[in-house]
């Protein structure tokens, strides 16, 4: 679908059983968010880039994915410096940047890289519907993971929805000014939104309860956890294995 | 010729066997609404290809969404397959062999890929993952789709969008057809190939068209739609003397097809 850049690939991580992929990713992200030091976050982040560039993913896309998150992170290194509590390093004007808040930032930046490259290798690589049915084997309930699926394809359909009404506002002379008459127009389009969202949602669950939908979803894909996985496996509990290793390691000492 | 009183109407369908879909004094109006059905009655048999024709607003669509459960009229009694339709459990068998081509292929199409949204249907049915994808690949070759199985499906042309949703329809081999409006927007090559397609497969149909060249081909009984009734309006051959009784009447007219 059309913002999937990465599912459609054919490396060895997108031939990797979903599942495995899946709980790799989210045991990952939890031993790496746990972590209070710096230790276990360079083996982690470069585990995280190796999976990446195993993943063999269209450069342009991913560069503009990673720097999404981080514009965010740098406002974080503009804030946070110079509002958490601690002791001094440097001062520009009126503002002091604590040791504190810089460490608190640093460890911020590597943790949200690493998880993020990590779900971009593992996750992004697979298609939302294949996710869905991975989920579906890991027992997640069937409720959320329709949420998931449904709330995910219907957001662009509620976008190009909205595109339509402006194109039929347009088409009709409409150009917004500062004036009463726009605004209402305005309104009239979000209104109209919600209206037809209702209208959709309703419609396309007729229609999949015409084709015999009772609240599971089945996939095409069939799933094989194959010796590649087992291998792959193996190496993704030793990957664990260093980081938390490295936790432990610094927390001891 | 003139028209059939309703009297005749109800003597011609208890002559006919195995009754596929029943309508019994059925009442509908939605919220607030006008009223819809007033006391609709309605039958169609084993393998009867009907048309449903009626001015815009005149309940037809209603009618297909009564008959697939999807709206629940205030009283009156469903019948399909023989068997009495009192809750949803019943429906969701029904729909297993009902085909709906709902009029909007917007509202039909609701996976990403087209392969995807059209083996939806079998694998609800319970085939496998490869059963339901070889019917699928299968039922849009039929439709002269091959090659689509990738295609993004909000992506695709008006037309192609009815295709897709006839072969989703299609591919779960349903016993009874009911098709909304399938050839609006479609191209004279297009429309040639869903009659032949209509045509070569034994199921019931009911098809709701205004292109009455289309009918004519497809069916052989029509069905109109009044003030919240239904009347069996002829046979489909004398489609233009029987039918328009305004604002034409008998008389001879021609249409611009
Ligand atoms: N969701 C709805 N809510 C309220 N009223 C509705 C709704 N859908 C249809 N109606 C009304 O019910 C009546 C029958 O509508 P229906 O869509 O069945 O007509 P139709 O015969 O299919 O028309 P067309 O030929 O234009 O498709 C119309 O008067 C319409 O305004
Ligand atoms: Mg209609």
């Amino acid at each position: 679908m059309i913002l999937e850049p990465f599912a459609f690939e054919n490396s060895i991580i997108h031939r990797l059983d979903p599942r495995l992929r899946l709980v790799f990713a989210v045991v990952f992200s939890i031993a790496t968010a746990l972590t209070q030091s710096f230790a276990p976050l360079y083996p982690a982040l470069g585990i995280s880039i190796i999976l990446v560039a195993m993943a063999r993913l269209d450069s342009l896309a991913l560069i503009k994915r990673i720097a999404v998150v981080n514009v965010f992170v740098l406002f974080l290194w503009v804030v946070l410096p110079f509002t958490y509590e601690g002791d001094a390093v440097f001062i520009i004007g009126p503002l002091a940047a604590t040791e504190q808040g810089l460490m608190l930032c640093g460890l911020i930046t590597l943790k949200s890289n690493a998880i993020l490259l990590v779900f971009i290798s593992m996750v992004a690589t697979m298609p939302v519907a294949v996710m869905g049915h991975a989920m579906g084997r890991l027992k997640v309930p069937p409720k959320i993971i329709l949420l998931l699926l449904l709330t995910y394809r219907y957001i662009f359909v509620i976008e190009q929805e909205y595109q339509r009404l402006l194109r039929a506002a347009r088409v009709r002379g409409f150009a917004p000014k500062t004036s009463m008459h726009t605004y209402r127009t305005y309104a009239y389009l979000v209104g109209m939104l919600f209206v037809r969202a209702s209208e959709r949602a309703k419609n396309v669950d007729n229609a999949m309860v015409c084709r015999g939908f009772s609240g599971e979803f089945h996939s095409l894909t069939e799933f094989a956890f194959k010796p590649v996985d087992s291998v792959a496996a193996v190496l993704m509990v030793l990957a664990l294995v260093i980081i938390e290793g490295a936790r432990w390691a610094s927390i001891l000492i | 010729m003139g028209e059939h009183s309703d009297i005749e109407n109800t003597e011609k369908e208890k002559k006919q066997k195995d009754p596929v879909i029943e309508l019994e004094n059925i009442v509908y109006s939605y919220n607030n609404g006008p009223v819809v059905f007033d006391g609709l009655s309605f039958s169609a048999g084993k393998e009867d290809k009907i048309g449903l024709v009626g001015h815009n607003g005149s309940g037809k669509s209603t009618l297909l969404n009564v008959i697939s459960g999807l709206v629940k009229p205030e009283s009156g009694t469903i019948r399909i397959f023989g068997q009495e339709m009192t809750k949803e459990a019943d429906f969701q068998q029904a729909r297993k062999k009902l085909g709906y081509l709902f009029q909007n292929a917007d509202d039909q199409l609701f996976s990403p890929t087209v392969l995807e949204d059209v083996a939806f249907g079998p694998l609800n049915m319970g085939y496998s993952a490869e059963e339901s994808r070889q019917m699928s690949i299968r039922a849009l070759e039929d439709l002269g789709l091959a090659g689509f199985e990738d295609r993004i499906t909000h992506k695709l042309s008006g037309g192609e969008k009815k295709l897709v949703s006839l072969a989703t329809v299609l591919v779960m081999k349903p016993v009874a057809l009911l098709l909304d409006e399938p050839t609006t927007g479609l191209d004279r090559a297009t429309f040639a190939r869903i009659i032949e397609i209509l045509n070569s497969i034994r199921v019931s149909c009911i098809i709701v068209s205004h292109e009455f060249d289309f009918l004519e081909k497809t069916t052989s009984k029509i069905f109109s739609m009044d003030k919240g009734k239904i009347r069996y309006s002829g046979e489909s051959e004398h489609l233009h003397t029987h039918f328009h009784t305004h604002p034409m009447g008998e008389t001879p007219h021609s249409h611009n097809f």
